[in-house]
């Protein structure tokens, strides 16, 4: 027993690998964090040990740092994951496999129209319709998508941006559902003028989604609760809480035994932006507006320059004295008025009144679109409109080809898989690795560099 | 056995980082290889221990021709390697630790932990190294575990020792300690290839000196060759080794500390009432061994401990109990002790990192945007001034070698008027070249009549910088002494021998490698 391990042995400690001190972990090691970029720094004295904390933060940063390319690769895998269960689904499909080894090109030829259909389908629903008899049939399609994205790009830029401060924020969920409920309750409960109305209700939703956010922002600063499982169960909370306030008088419907809100006054509704034969208001404005303020907050201004110092090394940052506890606690109100924004769209522009569901799982669905948008601004908003016609398609092409709905979260799921596993994504496609020399040669080869 | 090396040539893409390089160890000698941070040593050490493949060049062992396509082939070949950061595992036991990788088995596959044990001792008893093959690896001191990383080398056989910078870690005494065991294996016919850049060691022990720079062998040296010959055979230019300084005009007292006591987490006294003034224009040097106070100490001036109790006044104002940001706002410049960690977002730009404590103040940002335009002009003005070797502002820090990110740091911590400033270990892992700089700089600072605190464990260091020197032992004063006191006092303190008989025992007995620094290297 000696080549390999041997091999193995040596092959750790290399200039850069961790102190003494820092052995046990390294042993210890996933794979996902042996190919984390963060601890590349070429001998870093006292580095000893690290923290829970530094842990998750290197996850964040191994997923951020990875390339568009990949974000794209990652799609394309999962759509043929999907085109896989597609036709392993369709029945013709399953019938030319009866005597695949007979007339194979029977089966590749149902395989083939089976896919192409779905996908064909998805794309009529989701961009633009061809086969409709008019135009404006055919481009309800693409507004159908924009309205669907919504809330899924406010909710993925309030994920997205506790990402950045390497916090995260499974919470969107819970958040959307007080945003959702606040905005309602003012929306049905209060009456206002035309224009103060809707506005009050939007500070409202968001309002109730940041405080659903700064609760495990201010555990976390204060007594260190990890706000993943404080997020985790204010979902809960906030499912639970919803459910019991619709069977209140304060929300429930008069005359209604069912736990339905009241509908909200007309001008508490997001104004239509394309006239009443389409759904599309002018929450997706919010969204755009929404874009540009987190864009601007975490590029150019002294918070969002705050938050990514602790965000990407809290150490240094407190050092340079910045207040890193305060800063968990205003990025999760800022993440948390984001996703009560998201729900601001749903009750206020699409539902027009408020129920249990109306988060669907728009705040789950923002993890993964905060991801795919690798936690920039631009990037969430187009993986928003992508999910978004992911949904918006996956119904049309349920109700046109018979292929379940379902595989659209497949193709999601899917994506989410490669997303947090990168080293996977470059296996499929031979990619070469991002600093592709041999891990033990690359901290020496950067010291020389520099000689 | 008798190692060479013909013509080794190792490159990263477009960069040589050893180039056709030709290395001779002959049997029983202590070769030294001598060159600056990233001048190729390790590289090289790498490829003959199988870890990379030359593209270029040869290695012969006895004068055969081998390749070694990994570890387990060069110590089948007698080759042992000690690596700057040890590669044990820390809640094993010594005895573990030293057969990990080729462990002897009784019959079924059953470790036979007797037979580690009796090896160890053997090898133990036969160097005199006094090592423990039952006691826990994360219990021992740093000196302890090398010897059990040198135990490990030799169970297998080693004929050809590689000592990778094996002093960076160990106090003057320990390093004596290992000095001593480099001997004794020199003596028992194991060659030994040191690898460092710490001259004074190179010439108390090496039977042969090699000078790499820019991945090339620059100069072989006797030991008896001067300091500064060695020097700037590294660096490749002139360097002064002591500091240039004119004596301290140290004016009014500017810092108090009173019956400083800072509690750890656990509720240890890490600092245990301490009292100390430092007044403008001078140079305090903390030293001491790693780990006695000394961080806490200066954490606890810049309010990131949690538990201080006393006094600490900076012109008339009382620090204790004040916020991070708000020590900084009175003044005080803070160059932390572990830059990676606490000095630098390295994934942040120059630019960025120039301006991370000042990044809302005034020019940097307007109300609550930042001015982009104003830092990036900023971090072009601190890269000129403190020369800080780079393509570009906007380039991540981390792509900085350790030197240029020490400078980003004393650059930002630099460019404001300070009524403080302290540096904590602000050479560590840096060039010789790179050590001149810093030096200098701080020196500046002083002569601008800024109050100094420098902490540091490296006394080549305290005895260049220090106008007075206070010596900190398990988190108390062991004494405060002139910036002038001999080495040996100063290593015995650290050890926390009161100043008299530090005075006394240093009379008796002198280090080796204080001596070879003072007789011009006739130990040998």
């Amino acid at each position: 027993m000696s080549t390999p391990e041997d091999h193995q042995n040596a092959g750790e400690p290399m200039p850069g690998a961790p102190r003494p001190g820092a052995a046990r972990e390294g042993t210890a090691q996933t794979s996902a964090e042996q190919a984390a970029p963060a601890q590349t720094g070429s001998g870093q004295p006292g580095h000893v040990g690290r923290s829970e904390e530094d842990r998750s933060a290197n996850l964040v940063h191994e997923i951020l740092s990875s390339s568009w390319l990949l974000s794209l690769l990652a799609l394309v895998v999962a759509l043929a994951v999907g085109g896989v269960l597609i036709a392993a689904a369709d029945e013709q499909v399953q019938e030319a496999a009866g005597y695949l080894f007979a007339r194979p090109t029977d089966f590749i030829g149902a395989a083939w129209s089976a896919v192409s259909e779905a996908y064909v389908a998805l794309f009529h629903g989701a961009v633009f319709d061809g086969q409709s008899a008019t135009f404006t049939r055919s481009i309800r399609s693409v507004t159908e998508t924009l309205t669907v994205s919504t809330p899924l790009i406010l909710a993925g830029l309030g994920v997205a941006l506790a990402f950045r401060a390497s916090l995260f924020n499974i919470g969107a969920q819970g958040q959307i559902i007080m945003g959702a409920t606040f905005a309602a309750w003012v929306g049905f409960t209060w009456h206002l003028p035309v224009g103060v109305h809707v506005v009050v209700a939007v500070l409202a939703g968001i309002l109730g989604g940041a405080l659903w956010g700064a609760i495990p922002g201010f555990l976390r600063a204060r007594t260190g609760a990890h706000e993943v499982i404080v997020t985790i169960m204010l979902n809960y909370i906030a499912v639970y809480l919803i459910s019991y306030l619709l069977i209140t008088p304060a929300f429930q419907r008069p005359g209604s035994s069912n736990p339905v809100s009241p509908l909200l006054d007309d001008t508490a509704l997001y104004p239509l932006l394309l006239g009443s034969g389409f759904r599309l208001h002018a929450g997706f404005l919010v969204a755009i507006a929404a874009t540009a303020f987190v864009w601007w907050l975490l590029n150019r201004s002294t918070v969002g320059f705050r938050f990514r110092a602790v965000g990407l090394n809290p150490h240094a940052a407190r050092t340079a004295g910045i207040k890193v506890e305060w800063a968990y606690v205003l990025v999760m109100i800022v993440a948390g008025g984001l996703a009560g924004l998201a729900g601001t769209a749903q009750v206020m522009g699409t539902e027009k009144y408020l129920t249990a569901g109306i988060a669907a799982s728009f705040g789950f669905d923002a993890i993964t679109v905060a991801l795919l948008g690798r936690s920039r601004p631009i990037g969430v908003f187009f993986a928003g409109l992508l999910f978004g016609a992911l949904r918006a398609g996956g119904v049309t092409m349920q109700a046109r080809t018979g292929t379940p709905i379902d595989i659209v979260l497949v193709v999601q799921s899917v994506i989410v898989l490669l997303i947090a596993a990168p080293p996977l994504v470059r296996a499929i496609f031979r990619l070469p690795a991002p600093n592709s020399r041999p891990r033990s040669a690359r901290p020496a080869a950067v010291k020389e560099a520099q000689a | 056995m008798k190692l060479e090396l013909r013509g080794i040539t190792k490159r990263f893409g477009p960069l040589v980082a050893n180039d056709h390089i030709d290395l001779v160890i002959e049997p029983g000698e202590i070769h030294a290889l001598l060159g600056e941070n990233g001048a190729g040593k390790s590289t090289l050490m790498n490829v003959l221990y199988g870890l990379y493949d030359p593209d270029e060049g040869e290695i012969l062992v006895d004068g055969t021709a081998r390749t070694f396509a990994g570890p387990g082939d060069a110590m089948a070949a007698g080759i042992g390697m000690v690596h700057q950061h040890f590669m044990l595992v820390p809640v094993f036991t010594v005895a573990e630790n030293v057969v990990l990788g080729h462990e002897p088995t009784r019959g079924g596959g059953l470790l036979d932990l007797a037979e580690a044990r009796r090896l160890v001792r053997e090898i133990s008893d036969r160097f005199g190294f006094d090592v423990d093959p039952d006691a826990l690896v994360e219990d021992l001191p740093v000196g302890v575990q090398q010897r059990v990383e040198i135990i490990k080398a030799l169970s297998r056989d080693a004929k050809v020792l590689i000592l990778d910078e094996p002093t960076a870690v160990l106090t003057p005494q320990e390093t004596d300690e290992l000095i001593g065991i480099m001997r004794q294996l020199k003596a028992a016919g194991t060659s030994i290839v040191f690898i460092t850049h710490k001259l004074r060691e190179v010439r108390a022990v090496a039977d042969r000196i090699t000078v790499i720079r820019r991945g090339a062998v620059v100069g072989s040296a006797r030991p008896d060759a001067a300091e500064t010959e060695l020097a700037s055979l590294m660096v490749g230019r002139a360097v002064s080794l002591g500091v240039a300084k004119s004596p301290a005009r140290a004016g009014d007292v500017r810092l108090q500390v009173r019956d400083l006591v800072v509690r750890s987490a656990t509720g240890q006294r890490v600092v245990d009432g301490i009292s100390f003034d430092v007044a403008s224009g001078e140079i305090l040097a903390v030293a001491g061994v790693q780990g006695n106070g000394q961080t806490e100490l200066t954490e606890a001036i810049l309010g990131l401990q949690a538990h201080v109790h006393g006094s600490i006044e900076l012109r008339g104002t009382q620090l204790v109990g004040r916020t991070v940001d708000q020590v900084l706002e009175a003044g005080v410049g803070f160059v932390p002790e572990d830059r990676s960690k606490d000095g630098l977002v390295k994934e942040f730009s120059i630019a960025e990192n120039l301006v991370l404590d000042l990044h809302d103040k005034q020019p940097y940002a307007q109300g609550w945007s930042m001015r982009p335009r104003v830092i990036r002009e900023n971090a072009e003005r601190r890269v000129q001034e403190f020369d800080i070797r780079t393509t570009g502002v906007e380039l991540a820090a981390a792509n900085l070698s350790g030197g240029n990110q020490q400078k980003v740091v004393l650059a930002r911590e630099l460019s404001r008027p300070l009524e403080l400033f302290i540096a904590s270990q602000p050479t560590r892992g840096l060039d010789v070249g790179s050590i001149e700089f810093v030096h200098e700089r701080i020196v500046t600072e002083r002569d601008n009549g800024t109050p100094v605190i420098i902490v540091s464990t490296e006394l080549d260091e305290v005895v260049a910088l220090a106008d007075r020197i206070l010596v900190m032992y398990r988190g108390r004063i062991v004494g405060l002494v002139p910036g002038s006191t001999d080495r040996d006092v100063l290593g015995l303190m650290m050890a926390g021998v009161p100043v008299d008989e530090a005075v006394a025992q240093a009379a008796v007995h002198r280090t080796e490698t204080t001596a070879a620094g003072t007789e011009q290297g006739g130990v040998l």
